[in-house]
């Protein structure tokens, strides 16, 4: 009888969610108007439904945990479920704009924390468009940590502005970001290495880690491992272009 | 929606109806009128009508204007809309001194209060600012280039000011956003650094102004939205101080409509209270008027002060404007393109008295509704500013009509079923040719 009840779309064997059930395109134009629910302020985000076991009840939203760590465009929930581990008690968010994807990542979540009690607590997706709603999500220097991986590259010029790192989204960053915060970008499109690059390196409230914090920093070396779209990259025995930056205070 | 509406709905984008828009020079020196591509000024001070000077040949805006505005200081003037110009014009001379060419349509302008930067949105979210130092108020200048200062991801942006003392710039978008930015030093470099957001509206916003007094230095913004809703703001910190539900509030008879089209307002000092006057265009209801809100600084509240009604009058405004010390409000009703007219554009100008300092307490200075010949200028005046044309009612009445349909089509994000987004994606046409 357990087979009836089983999740039809998980694997029998994991309990994980299959991902040939949960297809969909590469691409989502990030211009097109919104139709799913956004939270007005990031106050009205609901806590204890993305993470029940620190937030048992929906009245302790005045709790002072807050989510610290997002991963814009996560796609299927690699870097999330590494980070989990690594940070235990630090909420984190991903944050993806086609549904079937978010929705995979949801009963991946579930799933895991059914099968490791305990665990993967603290991480949560939503469905959302990251380069209009980041001010509704996240409060002022609210995070620690964005993580930018494997962005569609938008090759064509005339479709340059659907890149989720310009100079003009860059500034929205640095607003969720607190000083000190690190935003982390990986690709294996050379031209948008360069872009991403520049446009970090050019704006006057962002300045690059050095070599040393590179090597340092443990979550550096999951970018390009983490994730199933590095992991593709590795196997192919593809390059990829890292830019990781720290949010400072502008000079005036 | 069905395809063939859809295919009309494409087809008439070239002649969009604008609706006529009106500014009043700070001390009320003179006022100005744009009607589709026209623009209207007369001299309030010498009496007469202003004839425009703009040596770049041809006609000054050949599409219609979306955004007037008087510098703080009343020198400089700024005109630009959908032909993509952005002019700056010398009020002295009336010579349009400076000519900005934009990549997109342009959606509102803004004069820093020092009167050193210009600066527009276009319909793509992007605000960009123009340095005007070194600007020879004599001397027509062409080589004035536009850099980037910030953007809202690609959302049309409906409002932008100044905040008072000039350390924020604010812009509003139809998405239901306010974005507050520290204005750089270096404007041309652009704003990076992000104040705060004021989130709250449910519904685009469709205006912004600050009311401020000299308890209260660094001022409060004022926000109008579609969501029905009038909503008073700390820019610092972003927080919501209270909010004025049009819906619940106005004495009408029958029930308001939700979606709010457009509320002016103005600011002017009377006792220690502010006055943000707004109107209300909702033509399913019975209220034609205008509704002043007072706004207590001390308690940071909003409240209604008075009601001027208009009704009879299928009076129904389009924009409103106020100089900073004369106590007249002005507003202007009037559409351009109207389809199915012999006239296919037309204004009506009217002014309302007592908005004077301490004017609106005893009963006898109730505000009024001028006549024609009590307005300043008088008969000159209107035939500058609405053309000599007499024009009926009930054109009035098709002309509100219009200006609310197409600023819903310009505003209200449209919902399609799955079929007709598959056939939209099939027929787009924004492919590079």
């Amino acid at each position: 009888m357990s087979e009836i009840k089983a999740h039809p779309k998980n694997s029998k064997s994991t309990g994980l969610p299959r991902k040939r059930f949960y297809r969909a395109r590469a691409h989502s134009n990030p211009l097109s108007d919104s139709h799913f629910p956004v939270p007005i302020l990031p106050c009205q985000v609901n806590y204890s439904l993305h993470y029940p076991q620190f937030f048992p009840s929906s009245d302790q939203i005045d709790s002072s945990k807050k989510i610290e760590f997002a991963d814009i465009g996560c796609g299927f929930g690699g870097l999330l479920i590494s980070l989990s581990n690594l940070f235990p008690e630090t909420l984190m968010i991903g944050m993806e704009l086609r549904d079937k994807i978010t929705e995979y990542v949801k009963e991946r979540i579930s799933a895991l924390r059914v099968a490791n009690s305990g665990h993967y607590q603290n991480i949560s997706v939503t469905r959302t468009n990251s380069m209009k709603y980041i001010p509704n999500h996240f409060e002022k220097g609210q995070l620690s940590k964005m993580f930018f991986l494997f962005p569609d590259p938008h090759f064509k010029e005339k479709n340059h502005r659907r890149r989720v790192i310009s100079t003009f989204l860059l500034d929205e960053y640095a607003y969720a970001l607190r000083v000190g915060g690190i935003i982390y970008t990986i690709t294996d499109v050379e031209e948008l290495g360069e872009w991403m690059k520049a446009c970090l390196e050019s704006h006057p409230m962002f300045e690059a880690l050095t070599g040393e914090e590179l090597v340092e920093d443990p979550v550096v070396k999951l970018l390009g491992s983490a994730t199933e779209e590095g992991q593709k990259v590795a196997r192919n025995g593809g390059e990829t272009f890292q830019a990781v930056y720290r949010r400072i205070m502008p000079s005036l | 929606m069905s395809e063939t509406q859809m295919e009309e709905g494409d087809t008439h984008k070239d002649i969009e109806v604008a609706p006529a828009l009106i500014a009043v020079h700070p001390t009320q020196e003179s006022v100005a009128v744009a009607v589709g591509s026209d623009l209207r000024v007369f001299d309030l001070h010498g009496g007469c009508a202003v004839s425009l000077v703009d040596d770049s040949c041809g006609p000054f805006h050949n599409d219609s204007i979306r955004a007037i505005r008087y510098g703080a200081k009343g020198k400089l003037f700024v005109s630009a809309g959908d032909d993509k110009l952005v002019k700056i014009w010398s009020t002295e001379s009336w010579r349009c001194i400076c000519t900005v060419s934009s990549e997109k349509r342009v959606s509102a302008v803004a004069l820093s209060n020092d009167g050193l930067y210009v600066c527009f949105a276009d319909k793509f979210g992007v605000v960009w600012v123009v340095d005007l130092n070194g600007l020879d108020r004599n001397q027509v200048s062409t080589n004035k280039k536009e850099a980037p200062l910030l953007a809202h991801y690609c959302s049309i942006i409906t409002g932008l000011e100044f905040s008072t003392g000039g350390r924020f710039i604010v812009s509003a978008d139809r998405d239901f956003k306010i974005r507050v930015t520290v204005f750089p030093k270096e404007p041309l470099n652009g704003g990076h650094e992000i104040q705060s957001f004021c989130l709250g509206h449910t519904e685009f916003v469709t205006c912004l102004a600050f009311v401020s007094a000299s308890e209260y230095p660094q001022g409060f913004l004022v926000s109008g939205s579609g969501d029905s809703t009038v909503r008073l703001w700390n820019i610092s910190s972003g927080s919501l101080l209270d909010t004025f539900e049009v819906e619940m509030k106005l004495p009408s008879k029958g029930k308001l409509r939700s979606l709010l089209y457009r509320v002016f307002l103005h600011d002017g000092f009377f006792l220690n209270i502010i006055v943000v006057s707004l109107a209300v265009n909702m033509l399913d209801c019975s209220f034609q008027g205008v509704v002043v809100l007072s706004c207590d600084l001390s308690a940071q509240t909003l409240s209604i002060a008075k009601v001027v009604s208009m009704e009879g009058e299928c009076f129904i405004p389009t924009s409103l404007s106020t100089g900073s010390s004369a106590g007249l409000l002005w507003m202007v009703a009037g559409v351009s393109n109207l389809r199915g007219f012999d006239n296919p554009s037309l204004t009506r100008v009217r002014v309302i008295s007592g908005f004077e300092k301490s004017s609106l307490n005893p009963p006898e200075h109730q505000p009024t509704v001028l006549a024609d010949e009590e307005i300043p200028g008088g008969d000159q005046l209107l035939e500058k500013l609405q053309g000599s044309v007499p024009v009926e009612q009930k054109v009035f009445l098709a002309a509100a009509e219009a200006v609310k349909s197409a600023m819903s089509n310009l505003l209200v994000k449209k919902q399609y079923c799955s079929e007709t987004r598959e056939f939209r994606k099939r027929t787009r046409n924004d492919k590079k040719n």
